[in-house]
């Protein structure tokens, strides 16, 4: 880059506080007025590079290749953080490190996982599916005969309900990324539909809902509409390509595009069919959302559509004024994401990112908006709208239905589900980012 | 190049060979019948169906109580622990304080009590206690809420009539609004 030829235009600003065109992004090739345009000194960003050496690496072999590779030793602090790590009888939480991982994949060692009993390690070849209840005839599979069905593919994100909690609290919570929306993730999940198994089993007319249950300590339990059942739902077998992690319910979860996480039952054991849900803990004492009036909303199944921007965030701070990029993460239960605003200021003006293709339906879409910082205060705002018309609710917007929070709990509690309000991270002079609200 | 008709009929065509193949689906599944079904058909409905024989009294449930050490996790007569109090539990409104969900104050279903305690409790042993003593269990946390009598005697019948006080506090979200 250094001796390419500046040319004349700076991108124009798209919106306040130094936001720019979002072609600026795309290979323009427009260089940015302060940061680089006269080469060698004009800005920190520009100073003269050391003279070049032959690193270690070039004179000589390295180490075998292993048979199941692992990320480079200088990434060791890209990890999930552990709510439960002695496994105390008690629900252990394991967070993905959103701000230190970029495209929209999440790779099977980050991604997130609730569980209730500990990562259960099942057996496949004692492990059994059976569908039941309202069903023609009742059925048991085994997991290598369903290996032997037909199987489909899909990018979609899951979301625990209760991810993002920590945002609704009095003050804003001072943590990072990871720990205020770290209980979401996005893989590309492989198996068998939930409908060509029933196609199978027959459903009886009456049936209306299904349960899905799982093998682990506490045989979660979930009631879910069977219209999901023959939709999109899911008898997944592979993340990512490879069989199901342990910690996401290997040898089989169910997945449920676009709906709360816990309704994906990990460690699938049993499906029943039935006419009314079953009221199981985690759709009456969990999962339910007190709201001001003392009622509580239940089988609210939707993850809504949701954004934040994860480079850069808490923790990730910045160095001197210039170019950045902003980058983040959208998604909707409700289906594709169609846009995605970013401000600078604190949400007086806004400029629609860039969204990396492809846009997949309930799945992670990574935006982008090119940003110089002009080294002044600004306050760091995502908008996500999806194609059903959803628009992602301001802060004020979203406590306006749900109440105002009554106090700042630990960052690990859950004190309200399916919070999606727009984030804010503010930046200081120094570059140091901090949670805000605004 | 292919007029909107031929392609509309080439479609048809796929989607009648996919629902062919689908009948001519691998059909692995092995049947089973209900009764061999029964030890993993734990579910229990919120108008008692599924519920087992037996029964059980809170008096007998405080024994059970104390013979699994429930107050490790669950504190001296429910009032609380690691794993959170079983009695108590405020107004769900209006209050200084985000109120706690608990079983007297918030959970709509009794059987929901039996269910989760058959399924996954105690923690480090769960499915070891009889029938019996889930439901003595039970009848002693409902007895420490005031929502049964000393005396009363849990079982099949008995069980889904209890009316928690909070059986209508909730709306359903589902069919999803559009």
């Amino acid at each position: 880059m250094g001796n390419r030829k500046a040319r004349t235009a700076s991108p124009a600003p798209a919106a306040g506080n130094g936001l720019l065109d979002r072609r600026a992004l795309l290979g323009s090739g427009i260089v940015f007025a302060g940061a680089m345009t006269t080469g060698i000194g004009a800005s920190p960003t520009g100073a003269a590079a050391e003279p070049l050496e032959v690193g270690p690496w070039s004179l000589g072999p390295g180490d075998p290749v292993p048979p199941y590779g692992q990320p480079s030793k200088f990434e060791r602090k890209v990890v999930r953080t552990l709510a439960n790590p002695k496994l105390e009888p008690r629900s252990s939480a394991a967070r993905t490190p959103h701000h230190l991982l970029n495209g929209t994949v999440t790779p099977n060692g980050l991604h997130f996982v609730i569980a209730r009993g500990g990562q259960t390690e099942i057996d496949p070849d004692k492990h059994r599916l059976v569908i039941h209840g309202l069903v023609k005839q009742p059925m048991v599979y085994t997991v290598e005969a369903l290996h032997r069905y037909p199987m489909v593919s899909r990018m979609t994100f899951v979301e625990c309900g209760g991810n993002s909690a920590p945002l609704y609290s009095k003050e804003p919570i001072q943590a990072d990324v990871q720990a205020l929306h770290g209980l979401c993730s996005c893989a590309e999940w492989t198996g068998v539909k939930l409908s060509t198994l029933l196609e199978e089993t027959g459903i009886d007319p009456r049936a209306k809902w299904f349960i899905a249950e799982g093998a682990d300590l506490p045989t979660m339990n979930r009631s879910i509409p069977l219209a999901k059942a023959m939709d999109d739902a899911m008898i997944a077998l592979y993340q990512n390509g490879e069989a199901i992690n342990p910690s996401n319910g290997y040898p089989m979860r169910l997945l449920l595009p676009g709906y709360e996480g816990n309704m994906n039952v990990k460690w699938l054991r049993r499906i029943k069919l039935v006419e009314a849900p079953v009221m199981a803990i985690n759709e009456t004492k969990q999962y339910t959302i007190l709201l001001p009036s003392g009622k509580a909303w239940q089988f609210y199944f939707p993850q809504e559509v949701k954004s934040f921007i994860t480079h850069p965030s808490p923790g990730l701070n910045m160095k001197d004024p210039g170019y950045y990029e902003v980058s983040g993460i959208a998604y909707s239960g409700n289906g594709r994401i169609s846009k995605v605003d970013v401000s600078a200021d604190g949400g007086k003006s806004w400029a629609p990112a860039g969204l990396q293709e492809p846009v997949l339906s309930k799945a992670f879409t990574r935006f982008r908006m090119a940003w110089n910082w002009d080294g002044a205060p600004a306050i760091l705002q995502s908008r996500a709208t999806d194609e059903a018309g959803n628009v992602q609710p301001t802060r004020a917007a979203f406590l306006a239905e749900r109440g105002e929070p009554k106090g700042t709990p630990p960052v690990v509690a859950f004190t309200m589900e399916h919070f999606n309000a727009i984030a804010s991270w503010g930046v200081n002079t120094k570059g140091e980012v901090s949670h805000v609200y605004a | 190049m292919f007029t909107r008709d031929e392609l509309a009929f080439a479609f048809v065509l796929a989607l009648g060979l996919s629902a062919a193949s689908a009948a001519d689906a691998p059909r692995l599944g092995q049947p089973i019948t209900p009764a061999d079904l029964t030890p993993w058909d734990i579910s229990i409905a919120p108008d008692g169906v599924g519920l087992p024989p037996g029964s059980g009294t809170p008096v007998q449930g405080a024994e059970v109580y104390a013979k699994f050490a429930c107050a490790l996790c669950h504190g001296d007569k429910g009032a609380g622990g690691p794993g959170g109090p079983l009695v108590g539990g405020g107004p769900l409104s209006g209050g200084s304080q985000a109120p706690a969900k608990l079983i007297g104050n918030y959970w709509p279903y009794a059987t929901t009590i039996f269910d989760f305690t058959r399924r996954a409790m105690p923690w480090q042993q769960p499915k070891t206690l009889t029938d019996n003593e889930v439901y003595a269990v039970t009848a002693y946390i409902l007895a420490l809420n005031k929502i049964i009598g000393e005396n009363d005697v849990m079982d099949a019948q008995t069980l889904p009539k209890v009316k928690m006080p909070n059986r209508d506090g909730f709306i359903s979200r589902y069919p999803e609004k559009r």
